[in-house]
């Protein structure tokens, strides 16, 4: 990786290595370092309001129904019900919340992993081939970007309707497979990450370009890869407004429907409230992204350094 | 999250896109043939699917009407027409208007204070800051909304709680007074870390020499920031300014799950999505509801446009 780094960030010189690895700092402020308690404790302020509401609900997941009403919500309660709460999360209404958990990982493996093939190829090919019409693509790519995905809905809704894909996967599948952000930061990761020469020898050596592209080229974008699709599996697994629209079914819903549903039922006539399981639920679907992020961070930070948002 | 205008100003076939000078040279095959379609081809089959076809569909639907009698009919401009002139509509508008104008820069100010401070490599476990101010952006609406909604809770959330133990009345944030700045709140802790790295991402990719020679020049910190740190990294503000528009003007999840837990605050109108959503699923007026989102489309890529241009302009 540090190869790769290193022909990357060829202006950013010496600083690039501090950004992939957390635990070296750069050399300027190793040199002067003069760490500020001040500071730090003012930006604890903001380490606070970030990671509290993350305490509560990890506390108060921990409580029977009773428990959320009559204890204090930041701190827990003498009766310890994570372990129940669990339990009755994974089998109430004949254990509906793993058929969830398993619809989500459905649509993020399909979507999030379609949408990640599809801009790393479409990267590829805006970095690396001149070919009739390029211009034209990135125009329209970029121009549809500023539409609001709202605008979008209604009529998706409509089509999708007609073609009779509408309460399927397929309704929720389809429109995660395009990401407009995932394309471009394969674009400039793809520019930085191949040099072209690697190319041109491969196909000296007569590699096709399909060749080419998976056994030479693919390797040395896997930061880039790794850093798109972490971000099209945040935005399909905390994907709502879409399945709103297209799932009727609950037996089709993702995570982030079904809770909702379960917190609305307290609202309607006759519905149990069952808050202790829409918390631990919540808990429960933040979990496996949380564990991606912190396990992969090394990655994204890096794949997102060098992409998008320099300037 | 997506990647919008400010790369336009960069003339898109010659520079590289991140509008880098050193590399160029490696920049793609010099090659002019087909053969990149074969990559780019699958993207755009689906995208042409779900962008380029319900956009020309939803042209096609807001001129014309479906009436009770005679069927769907050509009605031209009308749709629009009403929209204008639509009371509902310019209420949503100005809230998320104010919404804009009120959470963005509050959002972004903090954001962009903790990217200079863990910049300034003078704050004690520098990692650990980064990932915590980021987690949030990992929790989905839906669970921050109902985690927050919690807590808002006068009778058993956090204020609750305050109240009974310190025998203050603190009013309810799900008041109709306050509603709107509860879901600020709500979008500020799911995106500070966002912005933040985005930011983070643009300061530590500037050249360590014009810090040294700052202060050879015997440049304080703050003078470093104002004269070469923020500078620096303008496109990047522009860039992050640009998702807040267009975050701010399509508000759904937020006050669209908040309205279970206070269903009398939140209007079916309360923003234009809202409203959007509202008119098709609860009223099957498609024809109407996609006039009005293409209105919020309009307005939403104006605006954004505006803030690229002016953001750009400064920068010489």
């Amino acid at each position: 990786m540090s190869v790769q780094t290193a022909a990357r960030h060829g202006s950013a010189g010496a600083s690039s290595p501090a950004r992939f690895r957390t635990t070296l700092r750069p050399p300027r402020t190793r040199r002067r370092s003069r760490r500020s308690v001040a500071l730090t404790l003012l930006m604890g302020l903001v380490l606070l309001y970030s990671l509290a509401p993350l305490f509560w609900l990890l506390v108060n997941a921990t409580k029977t129904q009773d428990g959320l009403l009559n204890s204090f919500g930041l701190w827990f309660d003498a009766d310890f019900a994570l372990g129940d709460n669990i339990a009755r999360t994974a089998t109430y209404d004949g254990g509906i919340f793993l058929r969830w958990f398993a619809n989500t990982v459905l649509y993020v493996v399909l979507g999030a992993g379609g949408a990640t093939f599809l801009a790393v190829l479409g990267g590829y090919a805006l970095a690396k081939f001149d070919f009739p019409g390029r211009k034209a693509v990135f125009a329209v790519v970029i121009g549809a970007v500023a539409i609001p995905g709202t605008a979008l809905a209604v009529p998706t809704f409509l089509m999708f309707s007609q073609m009779g894909l509408t309460n399927t996967p397929w309704a929720v599948i389809i429109p995660s497979l395009i990401s407009p952000f995932g394309l471009y930061l394969m674009w400039t990761f793809a520019s930085e990450a191949i040099p072209t020469e690697i190319m041109e020898s491969a196909r000296i050596d007569g590699a096709s370009e399909a060749r080419t592209f998976f056994q030479v080229c693919l390797p040395l974008l896997t930061p880039g890869i790794v850093t798109v699709l972490l971000f099209t599996m945040v935005a399909t697994w905390n994907n709502y407004f879409l399945p709103l629209i297209m799932l009727k079914n609950p037996d089709w819903y993702p995570l982030t429907l079904g809770l909702n549903a379960w917190n609305a039922q307290a609202a309607t006539a006759g519905g149990e409230a069952i808050f202790n399981l829409v918390i631990t639920g919540s808990l429960l679907t933040i979990l496996p992204l949380i564990a991606a992020f912190l396990l992969l961070q090394r990655y994204w930070q890096s794949g997102l350094s060098a992409g998008s948002v320099k300037e | 999250m997506t990647m919008t205008s400010p790369q336009v100003a960069a003339p898109t076939g010659e520079a590289t896109p991140a509008g880098r000078t050193t590399r160029r040279t490696s920049r793609r095959a010099s090659r002019r043939s087909w053969a990149g379609w074969w990559f780019i081809g699958p993207f755009m089959a689906v995208f042409a699917l779900v962008f380029l076809a319900p956009i020309v569909y939803s042209i096609y639907l807001s001129v014309f009407r479906n009436q009770l009698i005679g069927g769907t009919a050509f009605v031209g401009l009308d749709n629009y027409a009403r929209a204008l002139g639509d009371a509902q509509f310019w209420s949503a508008l100005g809230r998320v208007s104010l919404f804009l104008a009120v959470q963005v820069p509050v959002m972004l100010f903090i954001a962009l204070v903790v990217a200079l401070a863990l910049d300034s490599g003078r704050l004690y476990g520098r990692s650990f800051f980064r990932i915590s101010v980021f987690l949030p952006y990992a929790v989905p609406a839906v669970v921050a909304t109902l985690m927050w909604g919690f807590m808002y809770g006068t009778r058993f959330g956090l204020v609750g709680n305050i109240n009974q133990a310190f025998g203050l009345n603190l009013p309810s944030p799900l008041s109709s007074e306050l509603v709107l700045a509860s879901i600020g709140n709500i979008v500020t802790w799911e995106f500070i870390g966002y912005n933040m790295l985005i930011f983070y991402s643009a300061l530590t990719v500037i050249p360590k020499s014009l810090y040294e020679a700052a202060e050879i020049d015997g440049a304080g910190q703050l003078r470093v920031i104002t004269a070469i740190k923020l500078p620096a990294i303008r496109g990047a503000i522009v860039v992050a300014s640009i998702f807040s528009v267009i975050g701010s003007f399509q508000l759904f999840n937020e006050p669209s799950i908040l309205k279970s837990l206070s269903p009398n605050t939140i209007s079916t109108y309360f923003t234009p999505n809202l409203y959007a959503f509202s008119l098709s699923f609860s009223g099957q007026q498609y024809n109407y509801s996609a006039t009005v989102a293409i209105i919020m489309g309009l307005i939403t890529m104006a605006i954004a446009y505006a803030v690229q241009v002016r953001g750009m302009r400064k920068e010489r």
